[in-house]
């Protein structure tokens, strides 16, 4: 019989952002983003927990190697985010605007293609001590 | 004496960078802290002051009115900003948290009442980085 665990690996990054719509003017981008769209931005300690659940290898005892996964988050999120300005320097971004939520789902993406179909992969994302997101939900 | 801390926390972007260093200068010694396009953190500052508790009121001073003194004089002026362009006190200095935390100091104290002594700053740029500042 098959054993599924749920492991956690949990990472950090620094950036800054601004919430705004190009499309909208300045009044109505103060109104649904308040300061968060000021115009020089302003940052953040992200902090990144992803979740990968799955069936332990019973070669290994592993359900996913945790270096494997800390390697893989370096690579695919923490090299492109860290010390970064997620609108201006992220390209995922571009055109999408840089709330927690959004963010969370770029990271899954990111991930996704490099996690085994047979596993399941969540987000959870700390904006700031007190505001965090989870995706999928 | 009785020392009494009070927390407020804010966000924003900033940069290390040295206006008369060449673009490699800023990058061996400030890494990919001095990108050019910003980054940004969390910070929380805790104010600690020192006294006697007042025998009518059991305070050193309203910790209410400190919150508020700090979000007025600091947190308004700071949080979701950019330290580096939109913060008048830090104008013409480097944005470390060293010159930060000595940059609030003189903000915060003149605005304190005469009978409440500062005693420390400590600002927090991270869970894992933070600067306490003594007035010395």
């Amino acid at each position: 019989m098959s054993t599924r665990v749920a492991v956690y690996r949990k990472e950090h990054f620094n950036a800054a952002h601004r919430l705004y719509r190009p499309d909208w003017d300045e009044a109505a981008n103060a109104r649904v983003f308040g300061k968060c769209a000021l115009p020089n931005y302003h940052g953040h300690n992200y902090e990144l927990i992803v979740k990968v659940t799955g069936e332990i290898d019973l070669s290994t005892g592993y359900v996913i190697d945790m270096k494997v996964l800390s390697d893989l988050i370096q690579r695919e999120i923490i090299e492109r985010f860290d010390h970064r300005n997620l609108n201006l320097d992220v390209k995922e971004f571009a055109a999408l605007n840089p709330t927690a939520e959004n963010i969370a789902v770029v990271i899954h993406d990111l991930l996704r293609p490099h996690v085994s179909a047979q596993m399941d992969l969540q987000i959870r994302l700390y904006e700031t001590p007190r505001n965090f997101v989870e995706y999928p939900a | 004496m009785v020392y009494l801390t009070r927390l407020e926390h804010f966000n924003a972007a900033h940069r290390l960078f040295n206006p008369d260093w060449t673009e490699e200068q800023n990058e061996a010694v400030f890494g990919k802290c001095a990108n050019a396009n910003w980054h940004g953190h969390n910070f929380e500052l805790f104010v600690t002051i020192k006294g006697n508790p007042d025998a009518q009121t059991g305070f050193i001073f309203d910790a209410k009115k400190l919150g508020a003194i700090i979000r007025e004089r600091i947190v308004d002026k700071v949080d979701h900003r950019n330290l580096n362009m939109d913060v008048e006190f830090m104008r013409g200095k480097l944005c470390s948290i060293e010159n930060f935390v000595m940059a609030i100091w003189k903000e915060l104290e003149p605005a304190l009442p005469s009978n409440v002594q500062l005693h420390c700053l400590k600002l927090t740029e991270t869970p894992r980085i933070y600067v306490e500042y003594y007035g010395e």
